[in-house]
């Protein structure tokens, strides 16, 4: 094919988003090395405070970015080994396949902060239906949302209704399109179902399994908007994740020099860890 | 212990079913209530529990001046951010994911892998990165707080996405098809929306359908990046959910909110039942 050609198809989408996208990286970057807040609006240059700041002087970032890690890896845990579960059970003919289907699909669709604001209501400690629920049989209120213990597992919760959906559309559709023969040549050899899926399905859904896993836990390390509205980070700083840290000091109390710092650490540790994930799941599921 | 495998994968299902539905019930049956009915005690079914009433529902068409919260036109912006967004992303991630797919790119150390790589990987930003740049780099051009500047936005969201689905799917439409279309003396743009493009119908319905969806169901952006002038969907129920939280308005503007989404549910369905989607989500 013509030479010239293949630069009209690629450089539109190319050049639109670097060009959409370097500014706010560079600016990040040269906004960090400033000390830019609401006192001293202007990009003076102030070498790596900020840096020093961030690496000695604030065990907040580090606890929300530990926080961070133990929300989205516990949720992606759940979403993984439920979406697999529910892919499987539907994956083969059973009664009103179709329809368990689009539910399980459904909540992939609603828009996660408009969904919290309904969980909110739903976890309310006492005006609730959960609580009210549980009271019935003799359960006493728990405190879903002012305990900083509970309040995490109610995240979880939400952000796993949220979400399972998205792991069990990316399972299915891998299920769906895996080869017809070895299940066909397991079926032969007599192997019972927990034999065929620990030596036939497992390991033919290995590479999806990675890819769907590594796709929502990057999605999942950007939890904010249920933290947002759920909690605001709270009770105290019991739920606060990193993006939510960041929004605190940048845009409420207008640090932006010193978000623009926390920002960039925040991306370049998150590019670099998703990496390192990436490549062990890849050792540890692919072994053949 | 067939039996009992069967037993237990229905109570699964159906434990689950009621756990993706119960919020929704809690929600429709809330959008009924009155201030006694929600505030006195917890009450869920109508005429039995409480007195069903309109009013959740009829403030949401009420303008603001007369005690309403018109979410009419925060429906509006938000699907004429989506749908711009959308098409925008889809078009130009199209050609760039047919760019990837059929010709080979050198630049340096620079391959086709490299690209598509650098595409898809735009979702790792995390939105709070490019909030704070974005909000001063808007106000700098006087697009803050418009709907043209969360389109710009919204185009680095959604472009991935568009790219991620269609080079997978173009790597699967055979080569021939275009190497046919041009030796019958197409020239390439010819031959890629004559003879491609066509057969491309199921990838751009699922491409268009997942950018829909993370358009839709975006909060952050639309939230520090416009104020007053301009208001997205979810914006508004948020902010319904500041004050003394009417629940009523707030269930009956959130279900109103998620309804149009939910009918891609089905469509989803149906590409994933027919075995279009198994290729297109890789």
């Amino acid at each position: 094919m013509n030479f010239k050609h293949k630069y009209v198809f690629l450089f539109p989408g190319l050049f639109v988003l670097i060009g959409i996208l370097i500014f706010p990286i560079i600016f990040t970057i040269r906004l960090s090395l400033s000390g830019w807040n609401s006192y001293t609006p202007e990009m003076n240059f102030i070498g790596i405070t900020n840096y020093i700041r961030l690496f000695t002087d604030d065990p907040r970032f580090w606890e929300s970015f530990f926080r961070l890690s133990f929300l989205s890896v516990s949720t992606v845990i759940l979403q993984y080994i439920i979406g697999f579960a529910l892919a499987l059970m539907v994956w083969r003919e059973i009664k009103f396949k179709r329809f368990f289907r689009v539910i399980f699909l459904i909540p992939m669709m609603t828009t996660p902060v408009i969904m919290t604001v309904i969980w909110r209501t739903f976890f309310h400690e006492s005006l609730g239906p959960v609580n009210d629920l549980l009271g019935h049989v003799g359960i006493g209120p728990i405190l879903w949302l002012s305990d900083p213990v509970i309040a995490k597992f109610t995240v979880i919760i939400v952000e796993v209704w949220q979400w399972t959906p998205f792991m069990f559309l990316l399972l299915l559709a891998g299920l769906l399109s895996l080869p017809k023969e070895p299940f066909l040549a397991a079926a032969i050899d007599g192997a019972s179902s927990f034999r065929k899926f620990v030596y036939v399905t497992f390991p033919l859904m290995a590479p999806i399994s990675i890819g769907a896993i590594i796709i929502r836990l990057i999605e999942a390390s950007k939890i904010m908007d249920t933290v947002f509205v759920l909690t605001s980070g709270g009770p105290g700083t019991a739920t606060e994740t990193s993006s939510f840290y960041i929004y605190i000091k940048g845009l409420r109390e207008f640090q932006m020099g010193y978000a623009a710092t926390l920002s960039f650490t925040y991306l370049v540790i998150m590019i670099i860890s998703l990496t390192i994930i990436a490549k062990v799941l890849t050792k540890l599921m692919i072994k053949e | 212990m067939e039996k009992l495998y069967k037993f237990l994968k229905y109570t699964f299902i159906i434990l689950w079913t009621v756990f993706i539905v119960a919020p929704f019930l809690w929600a429709v049956s809330t959008s009924f209530k009155d201030f006694q009915s929600v505030n006195s005690k917890v009450t869920y079914i109508p005429w039995l529990d409480f007195e069903p009433t309109l009013e959740g529902w009829r403030v949401l068409v009420k303008s603001p001046a007369r005690g309403g919260v018109d979410i009419v036109e925060p429906y509006f912006n938000s699907i004429f951010v989506t749908c711009t967004a959308s098409l925008i992303s889809i078009i130009l991630g199209t050609l760039a994911a047919y760019a990837l797919s059929r010709f080979t790119f050198k630049a340096g150390f620079v391959r086709n892998n490299d690209i598509t790589f650098f595409f898809i990987s735009q979702r790792i930003m995390p939105p709070i990165v490019l909030s704070i740049p974005f909000f001063i780099f808007l106000s700098t051009i006087g697009l803050l707080d418009s709907l043209l500047g969360l389109v710009v936005v919204y185009i680095v969201l959604l472009m991935p996405i568009a790219v991620w689905i269609m080079v997978d799917f173009f790597n699967r439409v055979p080569k021939e098809l275009d190497e046919t279309a041009l030796i019958d003396g197409c020239n390439p743009y010819q031959a890629f929306y004559k003879v491609v493009l066509p057969n491309s119908i199921p990838g751009l319905i699922v491409a268009g359908m997942f950018c829909i969806i993370f358009g839709w169901i975006d909060f952050f952006f639309a939230f520090i990046l416009t104020f007053t002038e301009v208001q997205l969907l979810p914006v508004k129920v948020v902010a319904l959910n500041s004050s003394i939280t009417p629940w009523w308005s707030l269930s009956a503007s959130a279900l109103i909110s998620v309804a149009p989404l939910i009918i891609v549910a089905f469509v989803v369905e149906r590409y994933l039942s027919k075995g279009n989607l198994s290729g297109a989500l890789k």
